[in-house]
């Protein structure tokens, strides 16, 4: 077949001796390699102000000698580019995504409308208050209403994610005990199953981390955090339902031991979309807390962000939120900075306003019946799990909640093949795979989420896709060895990847550093 | 599936849960709405706003109203970029990794650095976590901040710098520039970073070149903070003038405004330090059979390995907003891009040169701009304000509560959004105030 100027013959001609190639076949070339002088995929707005000679208005020496060295691509030639890119990924709109701990749920699209609308999108965040009434009302009432959720008082919208809000909080626990002239407070005790952000974020506040070992129940050891728990302590950071899957089932006996010595129970609410409306964290007993709200509220994740992450809080850790606040004014809204306690910012202006958007829809959308998304979700958990705990080695054998922990040590043991390996496999049966080797306390770990969004049918054929795995590593461990193999791409060597960082694109005459 | 679980009611999978700390009411929230009530509801909160399609925008200081090519969010907003997550799976998220890789390339490209991160939380974090880099590559535990750099990045850089120990020192601007002689002045050998903003909050173009000799000479670094990377479309970018990292915003790059966020901190360096880097980077690399692919690299940097011993607990990133500034940078292209600085950097002078010919209006620090520039005013910025509202414009940003020297200064941007004919009308609506105001 031949084709001229884009327009494919119409003549007959012989069938391909053999399957064409895709396209794409090689990959799909760099931006960069499809630049040809003078495209362009858009026009900006021209200049309609008397031409004044650029001169007169810069000095020459400021200005680049030549323009910045972006790639001429003609707007189709974009489409198409950024098109196939598309067709490379996987996402929720595709398929399963069990990724423990990362609550990859369907996002309503009603929420994507909500946070287009102009008047939110394009709302200059210096906008005057009293011009911005919308944005600074649905901001008060998405406060009170996650408020009502967590059993907290106030809320700072301000962290862009779930490790900035642990970063905001602990920054509040520190400006607190400051306050309090309690300064020899400078440790933090993490569970050694938490999250690797909550040392990350620990150690970023200044604290010195105490790991705290976890318990044969899959609880933490309540009985280690004693031994911990004295004057220097400033945080116990939790995340309930742990990242086993489990609740802490002595959490207020852990409430009582870290508010015995003074110091404050801080909640990583990664996993909050298995406990709304069913516990609140402020009745059992943590001060403060961050929500993913792009988790459990629902934003897209966006290939990694963006998220929002805002603290809640305890009265008694209120005037050290960040500015702004916003605070009720009369009949209206109005955002306040005067706090003279206040921790300062962590970031510039409110937040990501418009995952607020969506998690303001999203709760609305739900109201008291908010409740039946964590039903349903540890539903399905607990569903998956009785349909896997056979062909999988269960460390905790509890009921979980809306996520759990296998283990492939015995396909490792057996077949030599590694649980990375039957994560591989099983991206060739068309599923994402669940989150691998975390949390790190259990070997060769496999972490499965669910979500309540997903149905009975898409539970059970992964499950089936689970089982022909675990038989795979009996009968055929060489085939899951070198999974996966029906991907754009074959494995991908990550050890070459790391030595010889190759991070940007270079240019003929921009040879590598 | 109670029965496979083996369980007689949903209840019973929540049995582990206190008694005492289970919530026996239903949730005090509002009765949900249909959809189509719910929407009504958004879009009546929406029309309470100003935006900048119903009001003619002169602010800036931090966030830009720059056009955004359709084609942007009709490719960055495709279901399969939006809906996915981290790639952790390499093989299945090439698009991801790829398009990631060319966000990375694209900003060196524009910054004039070596090697850019994935993206950060915004340009305020990204300065934060700059001198914590910094600390961290030099050792010493100084910053030198320069006050013309956004007052939010300022409070921001010292939030997170306190509790690590660093000492931040302000660093006075003369004239709306931060002086070469200012940052020798101040220079010791604990010092750790000069940070200065380029344009700067005043919209001056600061003297890198000078200040990264200045700061080089006593050994430490120059971060250079962005809040328009649009400039660097006509500008030498910083990379050319010696700084060692960029630090800045990346919302004007086909990102909305969007009540202040999500933006998108961009972090970019040279590549002897990106070992010292936090935040995602995807590296090229090569499949089983030898094609190239694009993974997620120098993890071990990362808090899943580090832990305590992370530089950064950066996890969650701004991907799709990078994903948009990179179709908005590939969009443009080189002459687009600077198109896109000229138009901003003329528009604005003819805005500055009509401004300032009105009777008690005068430029607070002479010399050129990009697109943003302080008036003095002989009237209160917040009376002008008021008076241009109830015309349909929003003005500019009155200055006076962060720089109390400045209380009649007022900081106006004109982006290449705003034509000829609505300057016009700004010029001769704050003529008209400032006459009323006389009388």
């Amino acid at each position: 077949m031949t084709e001229h100027h884009g327009i494919a013959s119409a003549g007959v001609s012989a069938p391909p001796q053999e399957a064409p190639r895709r396209p794409d076949a090689d990959g799909i070339p760099l931006l960069i390699e499809q630049s040809a002088p003078g495209r362009r995929a858009a026009a900006p707005p021209a200049s309609d102000v008397p031409p004044v000679p650029l001169e007169a208005i810069l000095p020459p020496a400021v200005l680049r000698p030549t323009p910045p060295p972006l790639p001429e691509v003609s707007e189709l030639d974009l489409v198409r580019h950024y098109t196939r890119l598309s067709h490379r990924n996987y996402a929720v709109d595709l398929g399963f995504y069990p990724l423990g701990s990362c609550t990859m749920k369907y996002n309503p699209k009603v929420n994507e409308d909500a946070a287009r609308l102009p008047g939110f999108a394009r709302l200059h965040p210096y906008t005057p208050g009293p011009l911005a009434q919308g944005a600074l009302r649905l901001m008060a009432e998405l406060e009170a209403m996650l408020a009502e959720i967590t059993g907290m008082d106030r809320v700072t919208f301000q962290p862009a994610a779930g490790a900035h809000g642990e970063l905001t909080a602990l920054l509040m626990v520190r400006a607190y005990f400051a306050d309090r002239g309690e300064r020899q407070r400078t440790r933090v005790a993490v569970p050694d199953s938490a999250h690797g952000t909550n040392p990350a974020s620990a150690a970023m506040c200044g604290y010195e981390v105490l790991t705290v070992p976890s318990d044969r129940r899959g609880n933490i050891d309540v009985e280690a955090l004693r031994r911990m728990a004295d004057g220097r302590l400033a945080a116990l950071m939790l995340t309930n339902p742990n990242t086993l899957g489990l609740f802490e089932e002595r959490i207020l006996e852990v409430a009582e031991l870290v508010h015995g010595v003074g110091a404050q129970l801080y909640l990583d609410g990664a996993n909050f979309n298995a406990m709304l409306g069913i516990t609140r964290p402020g009745d059992q007993g943590f001060d403060l807390m961050h929500t993913n709200l792009h988790k459990t509220f629902s934003t897209p994740h966006g290939g990694g962000g963006p998220g929002a992450g805002p603290v809640a809080v305890k009265a008694h850790l209120a005037p050290y939120l960040p500015v702004p606040v916003v605070e009720r004014d009369g009949d209206g809204y109005r955002l306040d900075y005067d706090r003279p306690k206040s921790i300062g910012r962590v970031r510039a202006f409110y937040g990501n306003f418009a995952v607020l958007v969506r998690a303001y829809a999203y709760i609305r959308a739900y109201g008291p019946l908010l409740r039946q998304v964590s039903e349903a979700a540890v539903l399905n958990a607990n569903y998956l799990l009785a349909l896997l705990r056979d062909a999988f080695d269960l460390p905790y054998d509890r009921p979980c909640k809306h996520e759990f922990v296998l283990s492939g040590r015995r396909q490792k043991r057996e077949s030599g093949v590694t649980t990375r390996d039957i994560a591989k496999r099983l991206l060739d049966y068309g599923f994402h795979a669940p989150t691998i080797y975390f949390p790190l306390i259990v070997e060769e770990a496999i972490m499965v989420e669910p979500t309540e969004t997903e149905s009975r049918e898409t539970l059970e054929a992964f499950a089936r896709a689970m089982l022909a795995v675990a038989e795979e590593c009996r009968t055929q461990p060489d085939l899951v060895r070198t999974a996966p193999h029906t991907t754009p791409v074959a494995r991908l060597d990550e050890v070459t990847a790391a030595r010889r960082p190759n991070l940007r694109w270079r240019l003929p005459e921009d040879p590598p550093a | 599936m109670l029965a496979t679980i083996g369980v007689a009611d949903v209840e019973d999978l929540f049995a582990d849960i206190p008694a005492s700390v289970r919530l026996l009411r239903d949730l005090r929230l509002p009765p949900a709405p249909s959809d189509a009530e719910l929407l009504a509801e958004l879009r009546a909160f929406s029309g309470q706003n100003a935006d900048a399609d119903r009001y003619v925008c002169f602010l800036g200081a931090g966030a830009y109203d720059h056009f955004i090519p359709s084609v942007v969010w009709h490719l960055a907003g495709r279901a399969e970029f939006v809906t996915a997550y981290t790639p952790y799976q390499a093989e299945l998220m090439q698009g991801e990794l790829q398009a990631t890789y060319e966000y990375q390339s694209l900003l060196c490209a524009l910054t004039g650095m070596e090697v850019a991160n994935a993206s950060m939380y915004d340009g305020a974090s990204a300065t934060a976590e700059a001198a914590v880099m910094a600390r961290d590559l030099t050792r010493r535990s100084g910053i030198l901040l320069s006050t013309a750099v956004h007052p939010e990045y300022r409070q921001v850089l010292r939030t997170y710098t306190a509790p690590l120990g660093l000492t931040v020192t302000d660093l006075p601007h003369e004239g709306g520039v931060t002086t070469p002689q200012a940052v020798r002045d101040a220079l010791d050998g604990e010092t750790a970073a000069v940070v200065v903003q380029h344009p700067n909050f005043f919209g001056r173009l600061e003297e890198v070149r000078a200040l990264a000799e200045a700061a080089h000479a006593a050994g430490a670094l120059l971060v250079v903070a962005v809040a328009d990377p649009v400039a660097y479309g006509l500008l030498q970018p910083p990379g050319a003038l010696g700084a060692d990292i960029v630090a800045g915003e990346g919302q004007p790059l086909g990102n909305h405004l969007n009540f202040g966020g999500p933006y998108l901190g961009m972090l970019a360096t040279r590549e002897a330090f990106v070992r010292r880097m936090p935040g995602r980077l995807v590296g090229a690399t090569v499949d089983a059979r030898g094609r190239r692919g694009f993974v997620l690299t120098l993890q071990t940097r990362e808090q899943h390995i580090r832990r305590e011993r992370a530089t950064s607990n950066i996890c969650t990133n701004e991907a799709l907003n990078a994903l948009a500034a990179a179709v908005y940078m590939a969009a443009l292209g080189p002459h687009g891009l600077r198109q896109v600085a000229e138009a901003c950097v003329r528009k604005a002078h003819y805005a500055r040169e009509r401004l300032c010919a009105l009777p008690g209006f005068g430029l607070a620090f002479p010399g050129p701009t990009f697109h943003e520039f302080v008036l003095t005013c002989p009237l209160p910025p917040e009376r002008l304000n008021d008076g241009l509202q109830s015309r349909g414009i929003l003005g500019g940003l009155p200055l006076g509560p962060c720089y109390p020297d400045l209380d009649h200064g007022w900081l106006l941007c004109v982006t290449e959004m705003r034509t000829r004919a609505e300057i016009d009308r700004l010029v001769e609506a704050v003529a008209e105030i400032a006459e009323e105001d006389v009388r």
